[in-house]
């Protein structure tokens, strides 16, 4: 069946500005061990790993509307799940991969099922608590964990029958390669008729149940893929530190990830990465600068971006680039729905994304 | 007997289990309350605790004139914590529930930063009064005298908290807030006032929390995450606004937790898990639950 | 508004003819002409909020491509009963057939998938999603491949192509791509027609689709039921009694959760205990 009708339009396909926009990040990234030093290389490293963090929540809080706290106790299970495969197991960073993969998805499902049939702020309680006590699981279960020593990991063999990765630059290729993979991955979903399904979810849940939609399955499904998400970057977080311990686990991980998916504006997922890396930078370069006062800056960045950037760096853009014409027929007697304005209910954490930036994830900044 | 033989075992674990308990619902009451009014989750309540430890760690002077000037100035730092909270929420209340609960998570991170700068990153020992820091005999098992005055003082705390929610007309005035905000501001009563009262209330009980506490789980970094998360924990399973709820669900979960450590260490904190999705599978608004919850 | 092509989309699935009035006869099954058989069957049912009675042992029976109308004044129970039949509130006795089956236990999604659907009182769209992505969350369910992950563009095309039809069918040709929060009440009355067509249901619930709408908007609305091929049964609540007298071959009335008369437009019209209900026994002209 294809269209013929002449008053019948076609979507807006993503523009070419958009592609180029990403190649071109994508050739930046390529090239930047070649330009910088280590130390911004392995920065930019963490970035990448907690980037993917923030876009197994974003999944969450800005695709789904489930605003979580929790997302790094499945970021600890994959990383520990990860070092423990390469201590005994093999050094490979594919299988380690797929094994933090599996187990925290199989994690993610179990502890899913109590959660997801929460909405709102308990939802955000409840993945709180998770996050804190898989931080105390990290901490106690020191056969397992190795307690507050952490565990050690190996270098990274990316393929069995490569050599070891030693130096920064390399295990940068190897986390920006299966970043880019699952970058990709995570976009085409939000593309899908799942994505849609769970963006419909967000927005109005008894119209998507009305519609025949299992909206609890869904959800599910939706943590359960975050949670794979994050333990993909629970084992990159191996691949580049060689090392986890409960403080990868806590509060603060997750606390970061949600920050930066609220500051790159909920639902872009590039938006989340470049989120990620303003969080990062404050805290551990900057605040590295500053006598090691990364947090207190970190906190400062949650209070400003709570007051000052209502709908993320995304909703600074579209705001200068196409201030509000979309639409203009906004003024029907339901109000409420004005996409500027947020409405108050439960479910609001999702009303982020601004009038015009349906092309969402895609285009780089 | 093996049953016997059990509980003189565990004896200890259990009443520490009842301290403990009781130290987080001065915490849970505070949260449950702001929560089911005006449905504020305040990710600072930690925060308060924390900086009444550190206030009882700074007066305490061995004797029980420290502990009385450390509790004045625990209610006036929480008074002071609870409006400023309060007045930094307030402008969000139309923008949604995640921005209040990232607000108070940017506090509470910056809070902790200063905590940490201040007083660094040892654990600090806060001192009981000289009179109670000997143990009584308990059963036959030694056990520490504060820990004993201190359920007594909390539990009198939680009476009290009780009583004039569940009993005073101005509890009834809360209660109605949390069960129906906007028909209690259509008949005219200035909700903001009340929102403001619980709020510093529930501060001034988490920061007295944290003094009497602070010789049990003394001040230092992390200990506000963890009495936060504890006492998240009692809400969800004690069901939110209610503060029979709070007081049932830290019970549970000072028991669950303690005895849980003293059984199986290794696994206490799989148990808290346990104990907590098991009573959200059978009651998923909590063990008491009077808020309507949004769908 | 443009009228026109109102059913374009309906006039390749079936025929639409067959409008002769049904007979004159008191509520109840009876054999006519044509075999009927009652594709929505609620016996006794009662839904209680607390105290509260919202509907009380009513009883009703939609036949297969009826044009079957539930009217009443406030309060009586109206919406109450439709999310009884669509799932979203279970009743507290009683049962509801689909097509012969048993749904009453069955939840609102499964039920869905029975084709049942159903527009809402008031206007229940993804206000974030665009036109087109409203309608695709049906479409694509009805097509099966919702739960997938991956996209197939191919595939996404055809089903868009479906989703601009139906907008066109509905009016609403040229605001595709409008997110909808943009359009206007009436035009969000619109979407939602569109998003129910769109799961190709054998059962339409329609809760007061006219609200709110311009007298031009719903005299579209009333050409496009009535329109609908007779595959599609609809039962609908309607307080723009123009609406129901224009559509319904068959109306039920409920009054205070009770059911109080169910016939045709012009026996329902001439029912004494309707009057008094609608007017407490004073005269009657001016309603109808």
């Amino acid at each position: 069946m294809t269209a013929t009708t002449g008053t019948v339009t076609r979507p807006p396909a993503p523009g070419r500005l958009a592609v180029l926009a990403i190649a071109a990040a994508v050739v930046v990234l390529g090239v930047a061990p070649w330009v910088v030093d280590s130390y911004v290389i392995s920065l930019a490293s963490k970035v990448l790993v907690l980037g993917l963090l923030a876009m197994s929540v974003n999944l969450l809080t800005g695709v789904a509307g489930l605003p979580t706290l929790g997302q790094a106790a499945y970021f600890g299970v994959g990383a520990y799940a990860a070092a423990l495969t390469a201590r005994t197991v093999t050094q490979a960073g594919l299988v380690q991969l797929a094994v933090a993969v599996a187990v925290s998805a199989a994690v993610a499902a179990v502890t899913g099922i109590a959660v997801v049939r929460t909405r709102g702020i308990t939802f955000l309680m409840l993945t709180l608590a998770i996050g804190e006590l898989a931080y105390s699981v990290a901490l106690e279960w020191s056969s397992v964990t190795g307690g507050s020593d952490g565990r050690a990991a190996p270098h990274v063999v990316p393929l069995p029958g490569m050599g070891e990765l030693r130096l920064d630059g390399y295990i940068y290729l190897w986390v920006l390669a299966v970043f880019l993979v699952l970058f990709a991955l995570v976009s085409a979903v939000v593309r899908s008729p799942f994505g849609l399904a769970l963006r419909g979810i967000r927005d109005n849940e008894a119209r998507l149940r009305a519609a025949g939609y299992p909206v609890t399955r869904y959800l599910l499904g939706a943590y359960t893929f975050a949670g794979g998400l994050a333990g993909a970057a629970g084992a990159l977080w191996i691949s580049s530190q060689q090392f986890v311990s409960p403080s990868e686990v806590g509060f603060t991980v997750s606390a970061m990830a949600l920050i930066a998916v609220v500051i790159g504006g909920l639902g872009s997922m590039s938006g989340a990465v470049a989120g990620t890396a303003v969080v990062v930078l404050t805290r551990d370069y900057i605040g590295g600068q500053l006598d090691g006062r990364g947090p207190l800056l970190l906190g400062i960045v949650f209070v400003l971006a709570v007051y000052l950037l209502p709908r993320g760096l995304a909703g600074l853009r579209t705001a200068f680039a196409r201030p509000r014409a979309a639409g203009a027929r906004g003024a029907g007697p339901a109000a409420g729905g004005d996409p500027p304005t947020r409405p108050p209910a439960v479910a609001a954490a999702a009303g982020r994304r601004g009038p015009s930036d349906s092309d969402g994830p895609g285009t780089l900044p | 007997m093996p049953v016997l033989g059990w509980l003189d075992t565990y004896l200890v674990s259990m009443v520490d289990g009842v301290a403990f308990g009781l130290l987080y619902f001065t915490l849970a009451v505070g949260l449950s309350l702001v929560f089911g009014m005006m449905d504020v989750l305040n990710l600072a309540h930690g925060t308060l605790y924390l900086g009444g430890a550190y206030v009882a760690y700074l007066l305490s002077d061995g004797g029980w004139t420290g502990l009385a000037v450390g509790l004045g100035a625990g209610v006036a730092l929480g008074l002071a914590g609870g409006a400023l909270l309060a007045a930094l929420t307030q402008p969000l209340a139309r923008r949604g529930h995640l921005d209040q609960a990232l607000l108070t998570l940017g506090l509470s991170i910056i809070g902790a930063d200063l905590f940490l700068l201040a007083a660094g990153g040892e654990t600090l020992p806060a001192e009981a009064p000289a009179g109670l820091r000997g143990s009584v005999e308990l059963a036959g098992h030694a056990y520490p005298a504060y820990r004993l005055v201190f359920i007594g003082i909390a539990a009198a705390l939680a009476l009290a908290v009780y009583l004039v929610f569940e009993r005073s007309s101005l509890g009834a005035l809360v209660r109605a807030t949390v069960a129906d905000r906007d028909m209690v501001r259509v008949l005219g009563v200035d909700t903001r006032k009340v929102l403001f009262g619980v709020f510093a209330a529930g501060a001034v009980l988490a920061v007295l929390g944290g003094v009497l506490g602070a010789p049990i789980l003394g001040p230092g970094p992390g200990v506000d995450a963890h009495v936060l998360v504890m006492s998240l924990v009692v809400v969800v399973v004690g069901g939110l606004g209610s503060v029979r709820g709070a007081l049932l669900g830290a019970l549970l979960v000072g028991q669950v937790d303690t005895l849980g450590r003293a059984v199986a260490p290794e696994y206490a904190a799989f148990l808290l898990f346990g104990a907590m999705f098991a009573v959200l599978a059978v009651r998923p608004r909590g063990l008491v639950s009077v808020v309507r919850t949004a769908p | 508004m443009r009228i026109g092509q109102a059913g374009a989309a309906a006039a390749d699935e079936g025929s639409q003819g067959e409008r002769e009035q049904p007979a004159q006869r008191a509520p109840g099954p009876a054999p006519t002409g044509r075999a009927v058989s009652a594709l929505l069957e609620v016996s006794g049912v009662t839904r209680c909020f607390g105290e509260l009675r919202a509907v009380d042992d009513v009883t009703l029976s939609v036949s297969e491509g009826a044009r079957h109308a539930l009217i009443g004044p406030n309060g009586a129970g109206k919406s109450t009963l439709f999310n009884v039949v669509a799932g979203a509130l279970r009743p507290t006795a009683g049962r509801v057939r689909l097509a012969g089956r048993d749904v009453t236990r069955l939840p609102e999604w499964r039920r869905a998938r029975l084709g049942l659907a159903r527009t809402f009182q008031h206007s229940s769209v993804l206000l974030h999603c665009t036109a087109v992505e409203n309608v695709l969350v049906s479409v694509q369910r009805e097509a099966g491949v919702a739960a997938r992950m991956l996209p197939a563009p191919r595939r996404r095309r055809a089903l868009v192509d479906q989703c601009l039809e139906l907008l066109d069918t509905v009016g609403l040709a040229g605001r595709e791509h409008l997110r909808a929060a943009a359009l206007s009440h009436g035009e969000r009355r619109q979407l939602e027609l569109a998003v129910a067509l769109g799961a190709r249901p054998r059962l339409l619930l329609l809760d007061e689709p006219a609200a709110g709408m311009s007298p031009a908007e719903t005299a579209r609305l009333t050409e496009l039921v009535r329109g609908l091929p007779r595959e599609v049964t609809v039962l609908l609540i309607e307080h723009d009694l123009d609406v129901v007298f224009g559509l319904a071959d068959r109306v039920t009335v409920l009054h205070l959760g009770r059911h109080l008369a169910t016939g045709t437009p012009q026996q329902v019209r001439a029912d004494p205990a309707v009057r008094e209900a609608y007017l407490g026994a004073s005269d009657a002209a001016e309603l109808f």
